[in-house]
């Protein structure tokens, strides 16, 4: 009797641990089945005229150039403009508001904006462009993307500023420095590992975001680095790529899909390495 | 030295410093109501020519001006239940895999692999669904499921529809795949929270490893479960581009899983360029405000538990 029970229970552990394995194997197989279609159809375009060409008419060759640098300007602008945002704000909540109201208040909106869907954004800055300058730009996009990255980067640094030693910045008050100086001299230098992993993070973040660019910064037929005019990007242009009937744009979308992926992975390594040095 | 002194009388740097750091923050909040209303005034319209029929009328006829929204909220929410429903088995079996059945080290290594699938952007999830997955579902999951389900009352509605490989089924399937990262990653941080204390005391009276997780794991780390699920729960809400691609963008009223339908962002994506009028753009609008309030609803839910959760980790 004793046996059979302590062998149901045997199996019924050893189901359960099994069931556990199986679930992550497939999960892991669900990931490499992804990366694998990206290699498999994105690596046979994957050449120097991707980067040298501008994205083509249907039917004809061409690269995504135009797309690449209209990225790197979108979201080159919109982490220029997160990142000190982000910052003070965290600073705020880590070194001088604390446990305030106004903190938590704080705080709780910034989960918000965090949770909120990307689209949603997308549609505020849509509404804010119509008031200001009233057509689609590149800039327009950066601002979308500035609002998705400010609530990133003030999550992870207010966590790493909390990490610098309380002792270190006694001794820097204690000597007279003002607080001002203190945190810029003492807190962001010794919390600057994690400044960094926070950045990247949101960059990976932001980089591959689609949906509040849709409206925003558009798109562009012709090759633009100005960012008061309609913009194409990587995402966008895979999108419209991906989901039209032609072969070469279809291919195109891969490839492009491939080279956002390898940088986006690659930008949240290195975040990692980072994160990995603050001791 | 004396110098700085000085300097700092003079030019108060600290009230400038403070004062920035503070009203950025301040700024934040501003932002989020400035989101509000933008969305309120610009949703007014469609408000006006509608009011709460909007939300229970299922017509969406831009040529003649009529707009419910009945379709997209169905979409949002049946794909979402449909990716909580595969997700949150799947996220507590990685969760408890990686942190009490594989040695640490192994177990790190899997953890990051789940946080390399977090990090790819959604638009990779959908051209996936599109390409491989959905064509994958129509030529063997669907039929499959709609020859077995078709003589079980309920199953034979639910599993209904043509084996087309897009529509509500496959974009609740993508929806689970992107949120088992998150919610398994919650769900991790909670169990750690578990005292090895009661562990090992369950251990040492002889419970096996799933009546650990039965009695001691799982009741103890309920509150923070369903604060994980719930979150996972908002992010699914919100998904715009993965759905997009493979939720078949049709406003017809679905009565099962297997026939297109579409979403409230990706309806937005997908016309909001296209919105000819005013009532056209400010009838999407309207389904991002509600997209907005459903998933801020949403937030505060899974906050007040994860808050719950985390005070029980500190106090016992």
């Amino acid at each position: 009797m004793i046996e059979n029970l302590s062998f149901k229970r045997r199996l019924h552990n050893h189901l359960f641990t099994t069931f556990c394995y199986v679930v992550s194997i497939i999960s892991i197989l669900v990931l490499a089945t992804i990366l694998w279609s990206l290699l498999k159809r994105g690596a046979g375009h994957f050449n120097i005229a991707l980067f040298t060409q501008d994205t083509p008419p249907p039917g004809s060759d061409g690269g995504l150039q135009d797309a690449m640098v209209g990225s790197f300007i979108i979201t080159g602008l919109a982490i220029l403009v997160a990142i000190p945002i982000g910052v003070l704000i965290a600073t705020f909540l880590s070194e001088f508001g604390r446990k305030s109201r106004l903190s938590n208040q704080i705080r709780f909106v910034n989960d918000v904006l965090l949770s909120a869907p990307s689209i949603i954004i997308g549609l505020f800055v849509y509404a804010l462009m119509l008031r200001t300058t009233g057509s689609f730009s590149g800039l327009a996009g950066a601002v979308a993307l500035a609002i998705i990255a400010i609530p990133m980067i003030t999550r992870t640094t207010e966590d790493v500023l909390y990490l610098v030693s309380p002792m270190l910045k006694e001794a820097a008050v204690a000597l007279g420095i003002s607080r001002w100086r203190v945190t810029v001299l003492i807190v962001y230098r010794s919390a600057k590992s994690g400044i960094i992993t926070a950045v990247l993070l949101a960059l990976a973040r932001v980089a591959g975001e689609t949906a509040p660019l849709l409206f925003t910064a558009l798109n562009n037929e012709f090759a633009n680095a100005n960012p008061l005019h309609p913009m194409s990007s990587l995402p966008v242009i895979i999108y419209r790529f991906a989901m039209s009937p032609y072969k070469n744009w279809q291919d195109l979308a891969w490839s492009g899909a491939l080279l956002i992926t390898v940088v986006i992975l690659a930008l949240n390594l290195i975040a990692r390495a980072f994160a990995r040095k603050k001791t | 030295m004396h110098n700085d002194l000085i300097n700092s009388r003079k030019f108060d740097g600290d009230k400038v410093f403070i004062g920035l750091t503070r009203w950025f923050g301040i700024g934040l909040i501003v932002l989020l109501v400035a989101i509000l209303i933008s969305l309120i005034v610009l949703s007014a319209p469609n408000i006006e020519a509608f009011g709460f029929k909007f939300l229970w009328t299922s017509k969406w006829d831009p040529a003649s001006n009529q707009f419910g929204a009945l379709v997209p909220v169905l979409g949002t929410i049946a794909t979402s239940i449909i990716a909580i429903i595969i997700a949150v088995p799947l996220s507590f079996c990685i969760a408890i895999l990686i942190i009490e059945i594989l040695p640490p080290k192994l177990g790190a290594v899997v953890a990051r692999i789940v946080e390399l699938m977090a990090g790819i952007p959604s638009i990779i999830y959908g051209m996936w669904g599109l390409f491989s997955l959905a064509p994958f579902l129509a030529k063997h999951v669907q039929p499959w499921l709609i020859e077995h389900c078709q003589h079980i009352p309920v199953l034979n509605y639910v599993f209904g529809g043509m084996p087309i490989g897009f529509g509500i089924f496959t974009a609740g399937i993508i929806l689970a795949i992107m949120i088992i990262p998150l919610i398994s990653s919650v769900m991790r941080d909670v169990i750690a929270t578990v005292p090895s204390l009661m562990k090992e005391a369950a251990y040492g009276v002889g419970a096996t490893r799933s009546e650990v997780v039965k009695h001691i794991l799982f009741p103890y780390t309920r509150a923070g479960m369903l604060g994980g699920v719930i979150l996972g729960l908002g992010r699914a809400l919100g998904e715009t581009m993965a759905v997009t691609f493979v939720v078949g963008n049709s406003h017809k009223l679905f009565s099962a899983l297997f026939m297109p339908g579409t979403t409230i962002s990706a309806s937005i994506a997908n016309e909001f360029t296209e919105a000819m009028g005013t009532l056209y753009p400010s009838a999407l609008m309207e389904l991002g405000l509600i997209l907005f309030l459903i998933t801020f609803i949403v937030l505060a839910i899974s906050r007040r538990f994860l808050s719950n959760a985390k005070n029980k980790g500190g106090a016992e």
